[in-house]
């Protein structure tokens, strides 16, 4: 049967991940393949044990809920593997576990994704549940009430979470009004509006073969695959209906925030605006973003708050993503009287930071992590597929893996320095601490619209 | 209908799979090669070449539970301080140059175990062997360097324990479910003698335990044991062995009451109950029970289709969640926990009840041979699943050999899986769920003052 399809256009590339400096390559082949039915995706046979490891995404995620019915994506998640066709909830679940099939969805902010993986004896029945869900789940009464219940459980204890209860402060007080100042999966309130009808109203406008992406790894050859995919996403609609998410950016800058809670240990939020992943700026504020406390034992956050002075356990910055409004955050963690001081120190290093930039040799030791530590992340089908999923939605291109090391390299040390002093604002900083901080002034935000 | 069609098709492939020779069922796991050093060093080798990438793990056999009294958390204290330099690197500069050369480490301890691990490029291994082999003797300490770290330890708890009072109640759960035994006691240690701990504390235990014949290296990754070998006689083999004092603790006397624990709390919105039963280990049984123990969870308490799921959550509507978990893996006594979370409207007492109910049901009526076959079915399969990462292995073989058992029995775990029958399960299960060696703990909302 097989020989008889016809596959689309199928592009070989053959990658080298280098491992900068260092001596090691190897080479990873991406097939760009395109199913008879024309559904793209991007493979890499990996015949290393008899395991397919499938993600894909479609674009829209929990953005696209409507208002007052914040959740319907996630709802959505956790419900389209209750149940489909013939087979009930149970009858459903017992299949997939029956053969070791693990199938399951995701809404983020900007995509509803889901992941499956099988091992290969049982492809057929892998790639025909997960069609079945996707194209005709039940959302039985049953499963429907049951997990709403369960999300909406851990909704409520999430509200009492001080960590949460910080992160949602932020989000608020920077994008009122906004898709990205909801929460991603709903409140107890939003979630009981929800509907039947919602949740098939949901699958229809989003989830298509045109907002479609798909990542493969593991036992499989691409005529293989094109079959698969044809009878897994074939019976989708075309086109999703379109959307756009409006422009945001932070409504203030600045202030304290406290939030008083009868904790020990305060946690602590830190942001200002970030940059966006389409900037040309981005690979070295990625880079100084690393340096400053991105990540591994040496970043100047975990030396001076963590190393030097026994402040934290936890200590950590990262550049947020969002389309639309990408933030630059720190966060750390430490007992309610030392607060003050570990805020100190962190604006310092914020200040520092924005003065002189990082100095040539953290540029140096940043770019030998950053490119060397990379292929670290392909221990498994599951990280190598994640990796190819993310590759697509970013647009970074098929030889993003063999580019990506340019781009780190690119980076100058004028051009770090300038970026630093571009992004770190430390006047900007919007600081949220859940706690009973001793010595510390709550001081009211600015607006940042002049 | 398309997709119905399909699904019979699927069906039918699946019919046949099943059909095919069990062979998997008696296949090893990692396949792994091993050797032992003149000096007393066991090492493993598993090999993975899916990627130009190495794990090294170096395993202590001794944790927490081999602690002198009065000094909990000297253990993990001390992994926190292996990072602070050496007679040949300065305090930092181990993780600096792992960092410069791209790789990823870190270190963990529990009761019976603490292991250092690092991922890097292959042709780097030499380099993390040179470095962990160094820092087996050659640590050096003093004040300055021990005495933030301590503060850093403390935060770690607060985060950890001080802020979560499902932590707290998890601690107090297993010093009552011990009464002599040091499992009763928190790896972290208790905060008053975490702040005891100092540097000769450290060194001493330091010194009393670590050397080439009470360690484990396993190597995973693209490499080969021919490879390694003399790597590991270069660097590991001049480090003369030492003698190590017996791993006696002191032990648990008969448990003739049983015990609960409540712990209320504003941080908790939705209550919870745990019933822990004292269950044997791999170590402690000698037999295969611990085997039956690991399909009784399967069945019972993992997932969506296990029988407490179906029975309290979707049949009777009065759980929003509940499960089982045990592990095998102790050197001396595990436990054997059953976990319940009412639907909103149900009272926790009720759903201890019916939770109770069931266990003395399961007892009575048994698990059958078919729900049995099928569980075993999906774990041998996971096993295919586990090496996929290349994480798993010196994980799985690591825990193994610290906690008494060897290479041969991970490697046997499916044959011994597969040996396990209902009637064993069902001959057991009264033998493990005795209430006078039960703990109850309770995690309550606290009442809300107005």
């Amino acid at each position: 049967m097989r020989s008889f399809l016809k596959l689309g256009l199928a592009v070989t590339l053959t990658i080298l991940l280098n491992l900068s400096n260092l001596s090691v390559a190897f080479a990873v082949d991406i097939i760009q393949v395109t199913s008879p039915g024309g559904i793209k995706a991007w493979l890499i046979e990996d015949r290393t044990n008899p395991i397919i490891s499938m993600k894909f995404a479609f674009a829209g995620g929990s953005s696209v809920d409507p208002v007052g019915k914040e959740g319907l994506a996630n709802l959505v998640a956790a419900t389209i593997d209750e149940g489909a066709g013939d087979y009930d909830s149970q009858a459903f679940q017992a299949r997939l576990n029956d053969l070791s099939i693990s199938l399951g969805f995701d809404a983020g902010r900007e995509f509803f994704s889901g992941e499956l993986v099988t091992l290969k004896k049982n492809k057929e029945a892998a790639f025909e549940l997960l069609n079945l869900s996707l194209t005709e789940p039940r959302f039985d009464q049953e499963p429907i009430e049951r997990i709403r219940t369960q999300i909406s459980l851990v909704l409520k204890q999430r509200q009492d979470d001080p960590g949460y209860k910080a992160q949602t402060t932020l989000r608020n007080l920077y994008y009122p009004n906004h898709v990205y100042g909801r929460a991603n999966d709903g409140t107890p309130e939003s979630l009981k509006k929800i509907t039947t009808s919602d949740l098939k109203g949901y699958l229809a406008e989003n989830i298509a073969q045109n907002n479609l992406t798909v990542a493969v790894v593991g036992d499989i050859d691409r005529a293989e695959l094109g079959a698969l995919l044809d009878q897994a996403f074939s019976g989708l609609s075309k086109k999703s209906k379109p959307f756009r998410i409006p422009g945001a950016s932070p409504a203030i800058k600045g202030g304290t925030i406290i939030l008083d809670e009868d904790i020990p240990q305060s946690e602590i939020l830190m942001a200002q605006k970030g940059i966006s992943r389409d900037d040309p700026d981005y690979y070295a504020a990625f880079i100084v973003n690393h340096i400053f406390g991105g990540g591994s034992f040496s970043s100047r956050l975990y030396q001076e708050v963590r190393e030097k002075r026994g402040l934290t356990y936890s200590v950590g910055s990262y550049l947020s993503l969002l389309d639309q409004a990408p933030l630059l955050m720190a966060s750390v963690a430490t007992q309610n009287e030392r607060v003050a001081e570990t805020v100190r120190i962190m604006k310092e290093q914020w200040s520092l930071m924005a003065e002189e930039g990082p100095s040539a040799q953290e540029l140096k030791d940043a770019k030998t992590y950053l490119t060397g530590s990379f292929p670290l992340s392909f221990t498994s089908t599951g990280r190598v597929a994640n990796i190819l999923l993310a590759m697509q939605l970013n647009d970074l291109g098929i030889d993003y893996l063999d580019q990506r090391n340019e781009y780190l390299e690119a980076v100058s040390l004028e051009d770090a320095k300038r970026v630093a002093k571009e992004l770190f604002k430390p006047d900007e900083i919007t600081v949220v601490i859940a706690g009973r901080p001793v010595g510390v002034e709550a001081e009211t935000p600015l607006s940042s619209n002049p | 209908m398309f997709s119905k069609f399909k699904s019979v098709l699927s069906l039918y492939v699946i019919g046949c799979s099943l059909l095919l020779p069990l062979s998997s069922a008696q296949s090893a796991v990692f396949n792994p090669e091993s050797f032992t050093l003149d000096n007393g060093l066991e090492v493993v080798v598993i090999s993975n070449h899916r990627a130009p990438i190495v794990t090294q793990m170096l395993w202590y056999k001794v944790g927490a539970a081999d602690e002198d009294v009065g000094e909990s958390g000297n253990a993990h204290f001390l992994e926190h301080l292996m990072f602070k330099g050496t007679k040949r690197f300065k305090s930092g500069e181990f993780s600096a140059l792992i960092a410069k050369n791209g790789g990823q480490e870190n270190a963990f301890t529990s009761w019976d175990y603490t292991a250092y691990h690092q991922t890097v490029a292959k042709d780097r291994l030499e380099m993390v062997m040179e470095l962990e082999a160094d820092r087996m003797t050659g640590l050096i300490l003093d004040d300055e360097k021990v005495l933030p770290e301590r503060e850093v330890v403390r935060e770690e708890r607060r985060s950890r324990v001080g802020n979560s009072p499902g932590a707290q109640l998890g601690e107090v759960m297993r010093a009552s479910q011990f009464l002599n035994h040091p499992y009763r006691i928190p790896i972290i240690g208790w905060d008053h003698e975490i702040e005891a701990l100092n540097t000769e504390t450290a060194l001493a235990f330091y010194r009393k335990w670590y050397a080439p014949n009470n360690a484990v290296l396993v190597i995973s990754g693209d490499v080969t044991v021919d490879e390694i070998k003399p790597l590991a006689e270069k660097y590991y083999g001049v480090i003369p062995s030492k003698e190590i004092p017996e791993r006696i603790r002191i032990a648990e006397p008969p448990q003739n009451a049983a015990r609960r624990v409540i712990k209320e709390s504003h941080l908790v919105t939705n209550p919870s109950v745990t019933i822990r039963y004292l269950a044997p280990s791999y170590r402690t049984a000698g037999n295969n029970d611990p085997y039956a123990l690991q399909v009784l969870d399967e069945i019972i308490g993992s997932g969506a289709t296990s029988k407490l799921y179906k029975k309290l959550v979707i049949e009777e509507k009065l759980a929003a969640s509940v499960g089982t978990s045990y592990s095998p893996n102790a050197y001396d006594q595990s436990t054997f926990a059953l976990y319940i979370s009412p639907r909103p409207g149900v009272e926790i007492d009720e759903a201890e009840k019916h939770l109770r109910q069931e266990i003395s049901d399961l007892i009575k009526r048994g698990v059958s041979q078919d729900e049995v076959d099928r569980a075993i079915a999906r774990m041998v399969d996971a096993a295919v699943f586990a090496r996929d990462s290349l994480a798993a292995a010196p994980n799985v073989i690591g825990r193994a050999i610290t906690t008494g058992g060897s290479v041969e029995d991970v490697e046997a775990w499916p044959e011994r899986i597969g040996a396990v029958t209902s009637e064993q399960i069902n001959n057991l299960m009264e033998k493990v769920f005795i209430d006078n060696q039960s703990v109850t703990g309770v995690l309550l909302p606290a009442k809300r003052v107005e």
